[in-house]
């Protein structure tokens, strides 16, 4: 497909990768260059960024877009979906995720592996990439398997998938119960410059239960699981990420404890690093009381205390990014008993509106917005050094959204094939107007870049 | 039988727990079951109040007593009762909750009456017929009905007229945690102004359970881990069914049956530390010899037999109130 080349006009321009906004404050937080953060034009031509700034000269053929009253950020970066395929194309697709990611403003995006076959080998690494780079509407980043079909006994072939462009590893739903398993592939992962990604629940103390412990769990006769069930396991693992020296990252974590413990690993110089889901930051166990199963999800939706000590970790740079946990499910899957669903929720389409929240809510400002939405995660994972940034030369992803437009979420409008956002008929910032991948319009609310 | 007796409009379209009821609905409930009961006792056992209405007793899971009750208590009603019976989730047939809704509709019925072993599955139900929903028993949620009858039966042995069973000590006994009997009846009785005392190991303690009374009345509900202690001073003492069914998943919650009695059965010597006209209560089934000694069971401080015939006249009532019934049809 030919690229059009465009010049986005005037608008709030925010990029990070220049800054350090990575929620460190005090002297020497802001070194070498500082974050972009101004009213200027940025120009796309043949596909990548080619100059930021005021008032430049419009070369012949370009298209130019009024960007006033907008902001612009690089494309986001989310470092936890999944896509269901291959296996379960009737949630999800890379095509249907795709779609949902641009209609959200998202960019790259990494895909959890447990699809059917599980993404333990490099055959099924090949199979998502060839299927993103066909599909061409976001950049898929797979994560593979820690163990061999996900069942936690032996390791899987890190280093081959790692050539076949996976980013990190981990089990995904399935906790590393076993911490000597863990231990070894910590120490695996660190042999191929691998994070290791946890989904942290100590499955005996959780008991199934199927919502966060605690009196609303009671009331609607709900078993529940406690909030330890989560941070023992992190505690576990920073134990032995001290012992081995390798990187870590909790995925969606949940809880106030959790929270602190990562706050300390990091004080300690632990290459330890977390990540946080907007229904996480946005709804409270409350929401299950009517046995509504979208609000369903694994970890649990918690109590009021986690999500203030959540606000507190995203503002004091104890969370290093904002991930969506997308996860889509049928009907099949959702419009069953409470006891039965699925857990998860969709997320890529409301992701950036909810992190504006926080920015609305006064809870973060802007910058730290978008480090935690672009910068944070791709350095996280060690992305290419054009990903999360509107550097000269990157790749032209970006999204440019009107902050002050306010939207009613409505389950039947999603790109995603399925329908199961906890936020049908919530009001929120922020309408993505347009998404550019790889200067290609990917999301175009408006028709701007129509010819 | 007087038109007066529906002289309020009782505010529910279903009944899917104690939770949405206040103290004037359950008290109109009760009331209402005192006027039924005695239809109970007549010879011809029959009113043509629910003639031509349609009732479908849904029971999803193992049920005899409570099914039973609500067939006689439809049946007196001449309400036409089907009974559909059956194990497992919507999920495990491959149906939606949707599908489960869009086949019973399609039977045109009234009334339907749930049982099933998930909680909130009425609930989930409800949202999507146009009949009214009564909950017989979800899961570890609610029982509405029971805690109905319960309250009736404590009224009228314990009670004071107009009083409801305000400053009562009512001591419940056993797996809280698994029981859908005990939640409902801790909201019921403390909107009815009763004192509750919690007992049971903490093992079977639901977190948080004294703010299931709310947040006025949680200061009437006490949790305490001797039986001894419970029983002091109390005006009724209702023991609780080990649910060995429930007590599969996760770790153990009491070493065995003999330890869980020798601590928390309620035997002669224990039950001499109630009141000594306290009555004693049982949901049913009984474990004997288990939360319950055989002697107790069959003692005349046992009132679990008026619990069952009250069970008939509340669900008369629930019938009556959500069925659409008149009196004034001859």
């Amino acid at each position: 497909m030919p690229t059009m080349d465009y010049l986005i006009r005037s608008s709030r321009v925010i990029d990070v990768s220049g800054g350090d906004v990575s929620g460190a404050s005090g002297p020497g937080a802001n070194a070498a260059s500082a974050p972009l953060d101004a009213e200027v034009d940025v120009l796309v031509q043949g596909g990548r960024i080619a100059e930021v700034g005021k008032g430049l000269a419009a070369p012949k053929g370009v298209r130019e877009i009024d960007g006033r009253g907008n902001i612009v950020l690089p494309g986001l970066v989310d470092l936890h979906v999944h896509l269901r395929e291959p296996g379960q194309e009737y949630k999800e697709d890379i095509e249907s995720g795709s779609r949902a990611a641009a209609a959200g403003g998202i960019t790259t995006m990494c895909c959890m592996p447990n699809t059917r076959p599980v993404n333990d080998c490099r055959a099924v690494t090949d199979l998502i990439v060839r299927r993103s780079r066909e599909v061409g509407i976001a950049r898929v980043l797979p994560i593979g398997a820690v163990s061999k079909g996900l069942e936690g006994k032996s390791l899987a072939e890190f280093g081959e998938m790692k050539e076949a462009g996976i980013v990190a590893v981990s089990d995904d739903g399935r906790p590393i119960m076993d911490a000597g398993l863990m231990r070894r592939a910590l120490e695996y992962g660190k042999t191929f410059g691998l994070p290791v990604v946890q989904h942290a629940e100590d499955l005996n103390l959780a008991e199934g239960g199927v919502m966060n412990e605690g009196a609303v769990a009671t009331r609607a006769g709900l078993r529940g699981q406690p909030p330890q069930a989560e941070s023992i396991m992190v505690a576990r693992d920073i134990e032995l990420v001290e012992w081995t020296g390798a990187q870590y990252h909790v995925a969606h974590a949940s809880t106030a404890r959790s929270m602190e413990l990562v706050r300390d690993a990091k004080k300690r110089g632990l290459p330890v690093s977390c990540e946080v889901a907007p229904h996480h930051f946005t709804l409270t166990d409350e929401a299950c009381a009517s046995y509504n199963t979208d609000m369903k999800v694994a970890p649990p939706l918690r109590n009021e205390s986690d999500r203030q000590a959540l606000l507190q970790a995203l503002a004091d740079g104890t969370v290093d990014c904002i991930a969506t946990d997308h996860a889509p499910h049928s009907e099949v899957e959702k419009d069953v008993e409470f006891d039965c669903a699925s857990c998860g929720m969709l997320g890529l389409e409301t992701a950036l509106s909810l992190s504006l929240e926080l920015v609305n809510d006064g809870v973060i400002d802007l910058r730290r917005m978008a480090y935690l939405l672009t910068q944070g995660p791709a350095r996280l994972f060690s992305l290419d050094a054009g990903i999360g940034t509107l550097a000269v030369g990157s790749p032209a992803d970006l999204v440019m959204f009107n902050p002050e437009t306010r939207w009613v979420v409505d389950r039947n409008a999603v790109q995603s094939r399925s329908k199961n956002t906890p936020y049908h008929g919530r009001k929120v910032p922020g309408q993505v107007l347009l998404t550019l991948f790889g200067g290609n319009p990917v999301f175009d609310r408006k028709g701007l870049c129509d010819e | 039988m007087s038109p007066s007796i529906k002289a309020r409009e009782f505010p529910h379209r279903h009944l899917l727990g104690i939770a949405e009821l206040n103290e004037a609905d359950i008290t109109q409930i009760l009331d209402l079951s005192e006027t039924l009961r005695g239809i109970n006792e007549r010879p011809i056992k029959k009113v043509p109040t629910l003639r031509g209405r349609t009732v479908i007793n849904l029971f999803l899971e193992n049920s005899t007593r409570t099914r039973t009750s609500f067939e006689i208590a439809g049946k007196r009603m001449s309400a036409d009762t089907i009974n559909i019976s059956g194990s497992g989730s919507s999920a495990s047939k491959g149906e939606t909750m949707l599908d489960t809704a869009r086949n019973l509709m399609a039977m045109n019925p009234d009334v339907i009456i749930i049982r099933h072993q998930a909680s909130g599955t009425p609930a989930l139900i409800a949202q999507h017929v146009s009949c009214a929903v009564i909950n017989a028993g979800d899961g570890t949620h609610e029982h509405p009905t029971q805690a109905l009858l319960d309250c009736a039966t404590i009224r009228k042995h314990k009670g004071v007229p107009g009083q409801g069973l305000k400053d009562l000590e009512i001591a419940i006994v056993g797996d809280i945690d698994h029981s859908r009997v005990a939640r409902s009846n801790i909201m019921a009785m403390t909107k009815l102004g009763a004192r509750l005392c919690l007992c049971g190991p903490a093992t079977l303690m639901p977190r948080d359970v004294e703010g299931l009374a709310g947040p006025e009345a949680s200061e009437r509900v006490r949790v305490c881990y001797r039986l001894e202690e419970a029983l002091e001073g109390a005006d009724v003492v209702m023991m609780l069914r080990i649910q060995n069914e429930r007590l599969g998943a996760g770790a153990t919650r009491f070493a065995n049956t003999r330890e869980y009695s020798r601590y928390f059965g309620l035997n002669r010597n224990t039950l001499s530390l109630a009141k000594p006209d306290a009555i004693v209560m049982h949901p049913g089934p009984i474990n004997r010899g288990v939360e319950m000694m055989p002697d107790i069971a069959d003692s005349m401080r046992s009132v679990i037999l008026d619990q069952v015939a009250y069970g008939v006249a509340v669900r008369m009532a629930t019938l009556y109130l959500l069925g659409g019934g008149s009196f004034g049809e001859s």
